[in-house]
Formats: structure tokens, sequence, C-alpha cells
């Protein structure tokens, strides 16, 4: 054997310096087919997340302003052309107001006949009008735009065929549009104000209900639990809808409301409350679930009241998850625009104002301008959240004693009251929304029958917008859970390529703090373009597919890599040893360790695809449309029975579903996770 | 000499600022069981991983059976591995975890159950395979996963701290287990260890490291007698160190006493650290007139079971305090206590000398 050589080392072998070279490793064949799978996904993200939103940047920038000094005009009387005009000098004498002195977009037009008075062109056989720009495209005839320097002749009957379009700059002229008018910057205000009571209603009500269901005794919890959970299964239309029955103009209850009306902020608040309630409580129950027994035994044996160990041990422990919460329920509000689609009456909040810019006005570039101020109340929230929840990870020990609540009657008594209370409040929403769907003619025949179930015979798409949604939610699930699996597991576990893999996880991260309004702005954008080559998919079922899925990415990911994090890390080092490929090893090992988290995956996939709005309300076509959007467009068309109709619809669905999940999970997954028992 | 199986040849590693492996250079030969052995943090797990190719040397070279595996990914070379967390895959069977390497070689099925029932039987769990893991001990799942490493039969068996996590008991049996195998299939093998009582019982050599660096390669027997370092003669077994200086060739002095013992290899002004095991200082049968003997008071004791850990001073060796080792039965023939006054003697070729520390 080799004998000491190196005093250093005594018993090793000389250093032989010929051989002091870097090593670049080589990639194994699996190497380079994950490279490719991270490839293909980061790809899909960029086409289908940062190029639209990008696009949404760029529009924003965009700024149209008439140039009618640069269009010039010649009259041709008795054969002979007169000496040529600027259309500004005609407008200078007749005082035209163009475009009704609103702000020109993309869309405006004006036509030269409306500048010109009749009288001024009396006797003219044919006109020459000139575009003297030198970026052209100012003049429109048919289907075709002037040439900088074009003169376009035409017979003095063709001269209403020539409009005028508005010329194209990039600057910030939409923003300083934007802020200058009080009615959009108004929305702003009350966007903000909106969502910040909410937030002070909203945490100390979740706050409660998750103590109720961590520190305390009180029976029933999982049916409470479960209570809580049903605004999830609803789109945020409901509530409102289920509101305006209850406190609208012939509501039940109207009366409680002393003249005041549920159209506008109360109606807004409340709905908000109902539809972020969830959310509030789910983060509230893991930051109070996981308390440590020996700090509150620490604090009786020093002696601390009830109401000190409170506020130094219970209410510190939930910090994280309190502004957590409270960020959450914040961006929910502010980026929601259903509520107050319906119950908002003329009180104006932001992502309405995308809608009503884009739909109504066809201002894609204001709407582009709304998108971006509200992505900055999302992205903060976003950077929060992410803080947050590594701060909290870290909070936690493994060693932590899990908290018993000791006995307390009273306090008991008071908590089951907050949980019976919020749980009518949940409840009845929902009963008065059935309730309506079912009734005759609500409120002077209460006569119960399923007319308003026929939905075909409204408008807003029928039974077939129903039977779409299914579809677009079990493709969503479907492809997206395997999809973000796969992502999460490359991101995880995958070998080499880290800045593949870190950019795969940036964009994993980044639907997150993408409102659904934006994104569905900025699919119209990029896939509505026909020089884009994925045009075809605009109006498809594909499309509200591949939104979806992008949409909901983020929370699905980090499902899926919480779960592959607690999965031993050598599981790929024992495989590439075996000489096994990392695909064998995922389908195998990794994935089916994980089919809880895949599953839970799915259900998010599943239920959320029933209930949005935000982001397929810009995407749908007559052949794609969905119940989600039936509900919003029935009613807005004034068919507020069949709206509800088809939301408990969803309802209905979201929760047989979960049911169905819930029983398949228990028997064919509990077969297949028998390797867990010990 | 025959040609080693794994010749590691200046393998550094960085991570970002943070050096791991320096400079080091290693030869195993066939069939050799060897230790890595040293404190976390010296670089004994990155080295096994560069050996594998899950972390590839930043620079040097690895070559196994001739080959220059030095850039090679883990699925192209040669070996089997085992971690301290086993590694099992909680969602197959036994039998399909210690076969999971065998299939999709055109292997027939029939053949793989044979195989993987051999296996299981040479890791004394026959009739286990249709269990799942999570059913079996630590130890019997730390098997399990030998058997899986052993499947593909690897020329390499790497042990990553494989008997870590099991109960004092378990780990002792399955040391014995471990080293009959490697023995009987003959295959090289490399574990890494920061337990010495691990390496010193299992290793036909052992590679102590620190801070990223070979200390010393050698025998067990080596290794404990000969410690080549300060940092090695610390690690490894109980160590009395105390300040020294060189008083003449062959000549060291402490406090005020002098001993006998090798100095040659001390450069300097002279100052030096002396070091002896407490079990090598001399208490019976010391004469007056031996080497190194000298009389001393027992300061302090603790009670160690068998024997008796003494503190000894005299005036003679200054600040010096000793620890010295007394058998039970010494102690109790002699009757000594806390103040007891004994000759004692330090033989010359047990005291070893090192440079200072500075």
């Amino acid at each position: 054997m080799a004998t000491a050589a190196d005093p250093a080392a005594p018993g090793a072998v000389a250093s032989a310096t010929e051989d002091n070279r870097p090593i670049r490793p080589r990639a194994s064949r699996d190497e380079i087919a994950q490279r490719g799978v991270i490839g293909v996904l980061v790809l899909y993200l960029v086409l289908a997340l940062v190029l639209p939103i990008g696009m949404v940047f760029s529009k924003a920038l965009q700024q149209y302003a008439f140039t009618p000094d640069q269009i010039t005009i010649a009259f041709g009387r008795g054969g002979a052309f007169e000496a040529p005009r600027s259309l500004q000098s005609w407008i200078d004498e007749t005082g035209y107001v163009v475009n009704d002195g609103l702000r020109a977009s993309e869309r405006t037009r004006v036509q030269i006949v409306r500048i010109i008075p009749r009288p001024a062109r009396a006797g003219v056989e044919a006109y020459r009008v000139t575009d003297a720009s030198s970026a052209g495209g100012q003049l429109l005839l048919g289907q075709e735009f002037s040439a900088p320097g074009q003169t376009i002749e035409v017979p003095a009957a063709d001269l209403g065929r020539i409009q005028v379009r508005p010329q194209m700059s990039y600057g910030l002229g939409n923003f300083g549009y934007y802020f200058s008018q009080k009615s959009l910057s108004d929305s702003i205000r009350n966007s903000f104000v909106i969502a910040a009571i909410v937030v002070a209603i909203n945490v100390p009500l979740a706050f409660g209900f998750a103590y109720a269901l961590t520190r305390t005794r009180i029976r029933h919890k999982e049916w409470f639990r479960l209570i809580s959970t049903v605004p999830i299964l609803v789109p945020s239309l409901l509530p409102a809808i289920g509101l305006v029955y209850l406190f609208g103009n012939q509501g039940i209850l109207t009366p409680l409301l002393f003249g005041a009306s549920i159209y506008g902020p109360i109606g807004i608040v409340m709905a908000s409350v109902f539809f972020t309630f969830p959310h509030a409580v789910i983060i509230m129950t893991i930051a109070l679930g996981g308390a440590d027994q020996r700090l509150y035994e620490a604090a009786e044996v020093l002696g601390a009241s009830k109401r000190r160990t409170f506020w130094t041990v219970t209410l510190p422990g939930a910090r994280y998850g309190l502004i957590s919460a409270a960020f959450v329920v914040f961006t929910l509000v502010i980026t929601d625009f259903g509520v107050p689609k319906v119950i908002g009456g003329d009180y104006n909040m932001l992502a309405l104002d995308i809608y009503k810019q884009v739909i109504g006005q066809q201002n894609f570039q204001i709407g582009a301008v709304v998108s971006i101020v509200l992505l900055i109340p999302a992205v903060i929230a976003f950077t929060v959240d992410r803080v947050i929840s590594r701060a909290q990870t870290a909070q936690f020990s493994s060693k932590a004693v899990p908290y018993q609540p000791d006995e307390d009657v009273r306090r008991d008594r008071w908590m089951l009251g907050h949980c019976i209370a919020v749980s009518v409040f949940i409840l009845g929403i929902l009963f008065m929304c059935q309730f309506a769907a079912l009734a005759k003619f609500w409120p002077y025949n209460l006569t119960l029958g399923f007319q308003h179930y026929q939905f075909n015979k409204m408008d807003g798409g029928g039974w077939a917008a129903y039977w779409n949604s299914i579809r677009l939610a079990f493709f969503a699930a479907t492809i997206g859970a395997v999809l973000v699996f796969i992502g999460a597991y490359l991101v995880e576990k995958g070998r080499g390529f880290v800045a593949g893999r870190i950019g795969l996880q940036f964009l994993a991260m980044m639907p997150m703090a993408i409102p659904g309004m934006v994104l569905g702005l900025a699919y119209i954008f990029f896939f509505n373009d026909p020089s884009n080559p994925f045009n075809f998919l605009y109006g498809t079922m594909a499309i509200l597919v591949i939104n979806t899925i992008v949409h909901l990415y983020t929370v699905s990911h980090i499902t899926a890599t919480t779960a592959l994090k607690q999965l031993d890390g050598e599981f790929e080092a024992v495989s590439m040893s075996l000489k096994q490929p990392f695909l064998r090893t995922m389908t195998r090992v990794s994935a089916p360790c994980c089919l809880p988290a895949i599953g839970e995956m799915w259900m998010y996939y599943f239920v959320n695809a029933m209930t949005t709005v935000s982001a397929v309300v810009f995407l749908y076509s007559p052949s794609t449309n969905l119940a989600s959007v039936a509900v919003l467009n029935m009613d807005d068309a004034g068919d507020i029975a069949p709206a509800a109709a088809m939301a408990m619809m969803i309802f209905y669905t979201n929760a047989a579903v979960r049911i169905l999940y819930g029983l398949f999970s228990r028997n064919v997954l509990g077969s297949l996770q028998a390797w867990r028992a010990r | 000499m025959p040609e080693p199986y794994l010749r590691i040849r200046n393998v550094s590693k960085r991570f970002g600022d943070f050096t791991a492996l320096r400079d080091v250079n290693l030869d195993i030969g066939k069939g050799e069981f060897v230790c890595f052995l040293g404190p976390s943090g010296c670089g004994k797990t990155t080295l096994l991983r560069a050996i594998a190719g899950l972390d590839i040397q930043s620079e040097g070279m690895i070559e196994q059976a001739g080959r220059d595996i030095s850039a090679l990914p883990p699925s192209e070379r040669d070996f089997g591995i085992v971690f301290q967390s086993y590694a099992l895959f909680p969602n197959l069977t036994v039998a399909d975890n210690v076969g999971y390497g065998l299939v999709g070689k055109g292997m027939p099925r029939a053949d793989i159950r044979k195989k993987v029932a051999g296996l299981l039987a040479q890791v004394n769990l026959p009739d286990q395979g249709a269990k799942y893991p999570a059913k079996l001990s630590g130890g019997q799942q730390q098997r399990v996963a030998l058997a899986r490493a052993l499947a593909t039969e690897p020329g390499l068996l790497l042990l990553d701290e494989p008997l870590s996590a099991l109960d004092a008991k378990v780990r002792i049996q399955l040391r014995g287990q471990l080293k009959d195998l490697q023995r009987d299939l003959g295959i090289t093998t490399i574990m890494v260890t920061h337990d010495q009582e691990e390496a010193l019982g299992l290793a036909d050599r052992i590679v102590v490291m620190s801070q990223g660096r070979v200390e010393q390669v050698g025998s067990p027997v080596e290794i404990y007698t000969s410690p080549a370092s300060v940092f090695v003669a610390d690690f490894i077994g109980a160590m009395n160190f105390v300040p020294a200086r060189v008083a003449g060739p062959g000549m060291i002095e402490i406090g005020s006493a002098r001993f006998a013992a090798e100095t040659a290899h001390i450069n300097g002004d002279g100052r030096a650290l002396a070091a002896i095991r407490p079990e090598d200082i001399k208490v019976q049968g010391v004469a007056p007139g031996d080497a190194n003997a000298l009389e001393v008071t027992i300061d302090a004791e603790e009670f160690c079971g068998s024997y008796m850990r003494a503190t000894v001073i005299d005036a003679a060796l200054g600040e010096a305090r000793l620890k010295a080792d007394l058998s039970m039965n010494l102690v109790r023939g002699m009757a000594l206590t806390k103040g007891s006054r004994l000759p004692v003697a330090l033989p010359p070729e047990r005291l070893r000398v090192y440079p200072p520390l500075s």
C-alpha cells in the first residue's frame, strides 16, 4: 500500500501536480432530459405569463393622440385642385371638438366629413387628402392605412369613407390622464378603504373562529371547520347575490339597514367578508395550531394571568398568521371584481374599472394602466407573504409539544356563540341564494320550482356553460396537477442546471402576485394579436385551460414542493447509483409518496376553475361560455334568480367533487398508502 | 505494489467561498475497508460524495479501476451507496426496494426474485421481502438498504454514516455483520463516520480528516499509537497534552522534570507539546531508577467503572496536570485516594512530542 510521503498527511500519497485541473462535470442523459423538461416548463410560463404581462406594461405606455396638423386636404373644384389646407385649421375655424373631448384610444376614429361642415364643401368634385406625418398611418380608407406622405384622392361622395386615426407614441400620458380623472382615481381610494374595512372586520372574526377551533374544547369543531370553508366552493358573485335577496330593494331583511342601501360599500364589505373568510381562517388555524404547550405551562408556573398569557404568548405566537391573513384578505378584496359588479351600484372599484374600460369602452390602454395600479398592492402583499411564511416556518420547532386546551366553560360558551354566529351568516347567505333560485317570482310568488334552472332560456350560455366549466375544471386540474408536480419535482430534486431550476422556481412563484383580471387582460393583448403565432388559441377551451393553470400555479407549486421536501433527500442519489432514470423514481416513488398532496392540488385547481371569473371573463367565447361567467352575465341582464341558481350549481358541483374526493382518498388512496402504517 | 483500485489526486472542492476539500490525495486498494474519520465539517462526506459523483469536485482527478471517472455523473460510475437515513423507498416493499436497481436491465423476473431472496438472506432478513420498510426496525431497514446497494454488484460500496442513526446495541451488532459481509464479498468499501470506535473496529485503514485536509492515513493501530499530529492525537482516544521544551537531543523538559523522548522532528526555538495517553502512564512495577519515572500526587479522581482516571500533579511538573488510568485492582490494592503519592513512569516510546500550537 502507499506509504507516508507527504509530511502533512502521513500515509497519504504524494501530490501529483499534473492532475490539478478544474473539472467540468459531464451531464448524464438523464440530466439532459431533465433540462429539456425544465426548458419546456419555463417556455410555457414565459409564453403564458411573462410575455402577456409584459404586453400589459407596453400597452399602458401606448398613448394615442390625433394630429390634425399633419393632415392636409385639398378641394377639387372645376377640374383643378385648390391649395391644400391643414385639418387643424379647419378644426380651429369650425370649433369642432375632436372625439367629443374624450381621450383617444387605439380604436377611436374621426371622420373628415364631421370636421369640415357641409356648406364649406359645396361644389367640390373631389378631394386630395394627404398624410403629411413621417410615421404615416393617420388615414384609413376601408382597411388600408396611409403611407407617410401619401395622398389619397377620392370623389366627393367618398370623403365619408376616409377616417382619421390617432397616432401612437410611448409615454406616461395614460397614467397622467388616469390620475386626472376623478372617477377613476376615486376608485383607488374606494378600493383601499373597502379592503381595509374588510381586513378590520375579517381578521378579528377569523381569529376568533380559528381560536375556537384550536384553543377551546367546543364540540363539533369539524362541522364548524367545514362550514368555514364553504365560501371557497362558490364564486364571489354568490354572496353578493345572496345579499341582494336579503337586503336589496325587495329583500327580506332590508328594514335592518334603516334606509341605507346594500348597493354600494355596505354590500361590498359584507360580501367580501364572506368570500375572504375561509382564507383568513385557514391561515390563522395554522398559526394558532402550532402552539407549544410548554410555553403555556411556563406562563402558568410564572403566575401570569390568562389575559397576560393571551397578550404575551398567544398573540405573539400568531403574529405572522395575523399579518399574513391581513395581506391575503386585503389583496383578495382589492383584486376581486365579482362582488362590486353585482352589488357595488355606482361605487367604483379598481378591478371593476378594468372590466368597464375593457368590456364597456374598449379602452385597452386605460385598462392596462388600471391593471398596473392593481398590480402594486398585489405584489406588495405577495412579498410580505413570502417573507412571513419563511419566518413562520423557522418559528415552529419540531419538538413542540402540542397544545391541549384546558377546561374553561365560560370561554367555550362564548367561542361557541361566535362560531354559531359566523356559521349562520355563511349558511344564511347560501340558503337565501338557494331559496331565491327556487322561488317562482321573488318576492311575490314564493312557490318553489325549477323554472330558473332552465338556463337555456336565458342569455349567458345556458347549460352548455355549466358543462364547459366542468370540462375546464377537469382539464385544468388534471393537466395542471401533473405539470406543476413535474416542475416542482425538478426544482426540488433535479440535478445540476441550477440556473434553470432557480428560473423555474421564480416563474412558478410569479402568478400569485398577478391578479386574475390583469392576467386575463394580458391574454387579450398577447393572444388576440393576429401576428402572434398562438393567435389560433384565442376563443378556444385550450386558452382557458392554459390561463387557469397559470393563474393558480403558485399555490399548487408550493403544495408540491412542501410535500417533496418531506421526502428523503437521498432517493435520487440512490436511484442514480442504481442507474435508474429520474422518470422512474419520480413515477414509482416520489409521486406515489406525494399522492395526498397531488390530490390536494387537483382539488384546488378544480374548485377554483369552477368559481373563477376574473381571468376568464376576458377570454371566453360564445362556444366556451362558463358557468361563473354565466352567473355574471345573467345577473347583469337582470336574471338574478337564474344567476343564483347557476351559482348554487357551482356550489353543489364543488361540494360533490369534494365529497367524492374524500371518499376516494379514504378508500382508494387509503389502500395505496398502506405502507404508511407502522 | 498492486495498482490501487481507487486513485484520488489533488481533489479540491469549493462551495462558493468555502473550501470543503483541499488537495486530497489518496489510494485505496481493491477489497480494502477504509474509513473516513473526522469531526463534522471536516470534508469526509464531501469526499465520499465526490467519489460517488453526487457533488463533483472542483478540481482534481478520481480514477476507479483504471478508469478516469472525475467528470462522470453518478449513473455512469460503479458504486452502491447506503445513507444514514437509509433512504428506503417507503411505498415499495422490502423486496421491491432491494430489486429496484435490477429492473429494466433485461433480467427475467424470476431471476430478480431469486437474487433478491438471496440478498435478503445474506443480510439475515429472509422472509421479510413482502413487508413495507416502515414495519421494520432501524437496524433491519439499514440492512435492507445495504442489500439494495449490493444488488447491482457494484465494485465499490460507499457508506455514509450508516450506523449513526441506530441504538448503541444495534449499532455494535450491525458493525460485526457489516464487517463479515464485506470480508465475504471482498468488496472495496469506504465508510464515512465521526465515531472513532466504529472506525477503529471496522477499518483496514483509517483516513483522518480535518478542515478539508487528510491529516493521517494508516491502520487503526498506527493511528492510535502513533498519531501524526496534535489533531489526530486529540481526536482519537484520550490524550494528555502538556507544554514542554526540548532540553537537548532526545530530551524534553516538563516543568523542571526531564524526560527522554524522540525530539529529532522538532525545530524552532525548542518549545514543544508533549503528549501521552492516560492508559500509557505506567503505574505498576515502577522502580525509582526506571526511565522517565517520577513520584506524583493524586489531585482528583474520576470513577469510570473498570478503572479510575486520576489527575496527578507534582511540584517538579510545574503547572502540568496529567490524567492517568489506574486499574481498580491497583486502586484497591494500594488504597489510593486523593492526596496519595505513587511512583509513575512516562515510557519514552509512549511519550510523543509535537511542535507547539501556533
